[in-house]
């Protein structure tokens, strides 16, 4: 097989499976934020990238202080949740300023958070310049292990993966365990009634969508750990996890995981047998192709509309 | 006859403003403009074609197509490829390892020309191809979208996908697409110098008329009983279905229109500009085409056209001088338009101006009807 003998491609099999695992992390919490975001809300946040893209900076603006005041070895836990605090507040204050006058219009919440985006890129080039920046990783961040010949597993990847798993487990237990969760999901499900019994339903909207792009700085700070974070980071990454989120069936956390994976592992190991863009190509052409005849996505029976 | 005029122009108002910007476009624009700034609106009228398709397909339908670049695109490469054929003939790139392909396959190591190249040595063919191709790949996505009844968000996102996936396939194929650089070095049209400045003038001329044709069939489905069906459909798409309608058909139908006059837009880019590139495909240039139209005016066909001749003059302004200005500015607008003027330049237009016939302000005066002030939002 392309002049590979088995047990190569058995390798390769394996470690480009692991790179794919770090795509599949960022990618599973890039579109876990899409999911409550667009899932329960019906909201299109195509800012959702700048998002990440601030948690990214947020923890390489950590990771300078933390070489300079030397706690390089700890900060990394600090930067997470700082990256979450500060995506958090700024997706508070936009839903406040300008996505709650728009829940009635999805066409025109998707043109004005685009318009977002591009605000928030050149703030991003004009207060970090254009040049791509890396955040200083913590010593038990590099390298890798080999648990036999001929596979290198890195350690940065499985602490991403490690890190989406717990996010994941999170996020299923507030929006099904929680008191909070069941609020959000009343108030989606049908508002009125909602506001009938007694929950504050704009409080709940403001608070849902700033979840989401909580989650979204996440991604970025453990994005920080496999790649380096300009200000256009974000937008490559938007439309594989809108289509993450569509394929896997918006409301559905399951669907979410299954096609991140399917999604992720499909595009690296493609893109090592064929070239990196027909990669990309043949994942998106199998993911719209089964979008046409199965609209619904994976995990989800209601129609589209 | 008669009817069929007022139809396709729009009643007296709409030939009013017809008239108004075929003169701005034929005769003000051409003797105000030395011919590089005329190129520049050349430029722009070529994207006003999606702005025109985007008016049909968004403002009255309701159907967001994030992919319109996508068949801007692909109506441009295929007049691309045609010129570039003519261009690359045996004499010309006699240097070449393999005279007669087009210089960017031969850096490829690609020796004989690809068969879905063969049909653009005809030009009859090309031009057919122009408007077949785009209208088909309309036809395929709308068949496989709306029979299934995938509207709104949905739409939009999937057709955002498949621009971005064919703007990664042009990119990536670089021997047969010419990838990132796209097809440059175009010369002649049949043996007719495209790079003269009477070509120029030609073109550019050719078209302007182009798009006012474009405006008079859009107003003539517009104004049909289609033309209200498509409202109907997108403020009420299940009342309408229920009353018999076959909606999805009525869908595949104006997207496939919307796709054949941003076509002709991008074949006309081709022509006029001179190359063809991927940068026009994908998805950034597909949402800068819907900015065009929203900031013009959604709802109108004519508003459409100022809208794209505004904001890319005000691009082409702030971009020379201030190029850190411009994102924010390109972004205040997308939001700004969307939430404070839905309706774009034509809503605040017809708001304030149309009132204002001699007959209508007299009535008023006679009336003591206060005015409408223009500072009221």
């Amino acid at each position: 097989m392309f002049g590979y003998t088995l047990e190569e491609v058995g390798n390769i099999v394996v470690m480009q499976g692991f790179s794919g695992l770090s795509l599949f992390s960022v990618l599973l919490l890039m579109a876990l934020g899409l999911a409550i975001i667009f899932g329960q809300m019906g909201v299109i946040n195509m800012a959702h990238g700048e998002f990440m893209t601030v948690g990214a900076y947020t923890t390489v603006f950590l990771s300078k202080l933390a070489v300079e005041y030397d706690f390089v070895k700890s900060y990394f836990v600090f930067a997470i949740i700082a990256a979450f605090i500060v995506a958090f507040i700024l997706g508070y204050v936009i839903e406040y300023v300008m996505i709650r006058h728009l829940y009635k219009r999805p066409l025109d919440t998707l043109l004005a958070t685009w318009g977002l985006s591009l605000v928030m890129q050149q703030i991003f080039r004009s207060t970090f310049g254009a040049k791509e920046v890396s955040a200083e990783l913590p010593e038990w961040l590099l390298g890798s292990f080999q648990p036999t010949e001929g596979i290198d597993i890195p350690i940065n990847g499985v602490f991403v993966m490690g890190l989406a798993l717990v996010v994941t487990v999170s996020v299923y237990l507030f929006m099904f365990r929680s008191r909070g969760g069941l609020r959000v999901r009343a108030t989606m499900q049908n508002r009125i009634m909602a506001g009938a019994v007694g929950i504050n339903t704009k409080q709940v909207d403001r608070v849902t969508f700033a979840l989401g792009c909580g989650i979204a700085g996440v991604a970025g700070a453990a994005f920080t750990t496999i790649a380096s974070t300009g200000p256009t980071t974000g937008s490559l990454y938007i439309v594989d996890s809108f289509m993450v989120v569509v394929f896997g069936g918006a409301a559905s956390l399951m669907g979410t995981i299954a096609s991140a994976f399917g999604i992720a592992q499909a595009q690296s190991l493609l893109q090592f047998f064929m070239t990196s863009s027909m990669g990309k190509v043949a994942t998106l052409m199998t993911i719209v192709i089964i979008l046409m005849m199965r609209p619904e996505g994976l995990f989800a029976a209601k129609v589209r509309k | 006859m008669n009817e069929l005029s007022e139809k396709v122009l729009g009643g007296k108002q709409g030939a009013l403003h017809l008239a108004i910007l075929a003169v701005l476009l034929l005769v003000i624009l051409p003797l105000c403009l030395d011919l590089f700034r005329l190129g520049l609106i050349g430029k722009y009228v070529t994207y006003a074609f999606v702005a025109i398709s985007l008016v049909l397909l968004w403002g009255n339908g309701g159907i967001l197509s994030l992919g319109q670049g996508m068949f801007f695109g692909l109506g441009g490469y295929c007049m691309a490829m045609f010129l570039k054929l003519e261009a690359s003939d045996p004499i010309s790139t006699k240097i070449q390892t393999t005279p007669g392909l087009p210089d960017f396959m031969d850096w490829n190591q690609i020796v004989e020309l690809p068969w879905f190249w063969e049909p653009f040595k005809s030009l009859p063919l090309t031009l057919l191809l122009v408007l077949v191709v785009p209208v088909l790949l309309a036809f395929i996505i709308g068949m496989a979208m709306f029979t299934r009844r995938v509207g709104g968000v949905y739409f939009s996102i999937i057709t955002q996908a498949i621009a971005l996936i064919l703007s990664i396939l042009i990119v990536g194929q670089q021997g047969y697409t010419g990838g990132v650089n796209g097809i440059t070095d175009l010369k002649t049209l049949s043996g007719w110098d495209i790079r003269t400045d009477s070509a120029k003038y030609c073109l550019y001329f050719m078209n302007a008329g182009l798009l006012i044709l474009c405006i008079m069939l859009s107003r003539f489905i517009l104004t049909s009983k289609f033309g209200m069906l498509l409202l109907a459909m997108r403020d009420k798409e299940e009342r309408v279905r229920f009353s018999g309608y076959d909606v999805a058909r009525f869908k595949i139908f104006i997207f496939c229109v919307a796709a054949m006059i941003s076509a002709i837009g991008g074949a006309m880019f081709t022509l006029q500009i001179g190359f063809m590139s991927p940068s026009f495909v994908g998805i950034v240039p597909s949402i800068e085409m819907v900015i065009f139209a929203a900031v013009g005016g959604r709802m109108s066909l004519i508003g459409a056209v100022y809208g794209t001749l505004l904001v890319n003059f005000g691009k082409t302004i702030f971009s020379e001088t201030y190029p850190e200005l411009w994102l924010f500015l390109m972004g205040g607008l997308f939001i700004a338009v969307v939430m404070f003027f839905p309706d774009g330049l034509a809503g605040i237009y017809e708001k304030y101006a149309p009132h204002c016939s001699f007959s209508m302000l007299r009535a008023r005066w006679l009336k003591k009807v206060p005015k409408v002030t223009g500072e009221r939002q």
